[in-house]
């Protein structure tokens, strides 16, 4: 079983390193973002791996819709089709190289020098039904903070990437009448 | 599987993550780069989890590491989208006189 479980993870941690980097590496946007989404699946499988269940096919469910959309943006705003027109879209790239290999020596480092201490506690019988409770119990604090951030996201977005708000159409104070548009609307304009 | 190597696992994610933000030209890919390296921070802290503390109060960390990806995300298309309505542009080096 432990065998098992050790080629289980060393696939799928195969997978989540490889197609994160295959991100940097593959010319065509959507394969970009295609790799991005099976790096979070395959991350998202460890973490299920790891006992988590809910947390981790939560992350697979959000992060493969949250790539949909990107694939969407890329088509949208990239202009060109690097697939077609294979160009670099970096700059310093050596210094960046450096830098990433840096800090990978470091937290490698790190990981395997730092003396883990031992386990404290023992997982819950049902660890989805117990973040549940905590969740809304004694860890209250969190969801209270977390939907308010949630909704003002929502409504920041809508705001930064609207083209025109009733105030560019009504004033800042919405008592401008008739309306401002490009085109006048009603019947016989 | 022990937490050791995880978290290499998960350092590698971090470096890859971080070669990726710093190095790319596009927004959304500079922001593809951020989300490697929180998806490197799902698995290390659900790793911290499950070897060292395992009790609910780390699950609810995780939980938190998720919705502040989402926000990231969100936010991040939105001023993407504006920038490119702006200034008909997606590179990072159009946008040096945002910085400070």
């Amino acid at each position: 079983m432990s065998v098992l479980v050790d080629i289980a993870f060393w696939s799928l941690a195969a997978v989540a390193v490889v197609s994160a980097v295959l991100v940097f590496v593959v010319d065509s946007m959507a394969r970009a973002t295609y790799a991005l989404a099976l790096s979070f699946v395959a991350v998202g499988f460890v973490v299920v791996m790891l006992h988590q269940s809910y947390l981790g096919i939560v992350t697979v469910l959000m992060m493969l819709m949250e790539m949909a959309v990107m694939a969407v943006y890329m088509v949208m705003y990239m202009g060109m089709n690097p697939a077609l027109m294979p160009m670099s879209m970096v700059h310093s790239k050596r210094a960046a190289l450096a830098v990433s290999v840096a800090a990978f020596v470091v937290l490698g480092a790190g990981a395997m020098l730092v003396e883990w201490p031992v386990r404290r506690g023992e997982p819950a019988a049902d660890v989805t039904a117990a973040l549940g409770e905590a969740l809304m119990g004694p860890q209250m604090l969190v969801m209270v903070v977390v939907s308010p951030v949630m909704v003002a996201t929502i409504v920041g977005g809508v705001v930064l990437a609207a083209h025109r708000t009733r105030y560019d159409r009504f004033g800042d104070d919405l008592d401008r009448r008739p309306p401002r548009d490009p085109a006048r609307g009603g019947v016989g304009r | 599987m022990t937490l050791q190597l995880v978290l290499l696992v998960a350092a590698a994610l971090f470096a890859v993550g971080l070669y990726g933000a710093i190095s790319q030209q596009v927004v959304v890919m500079v922001m593809m780069g951020l989300e490697v390296m929180v998806n490197a921070v799902i698995l290390a802290a659900a790793a911290m989890w499950w070897f060292l503390a395992p009790d609910p109060t780390g699950q609810v960390l995780l939980l938190v590491v998720l919705a502040a990806m989402t926000v990231e995300m969100a936010t991040g298309f939105a001023v993407a989208t504006l920038w490119h309505r702006a200034r008909g542009s997606d590179m990072t080096d159009a946008a040096t006189d945002l910085a400070g």
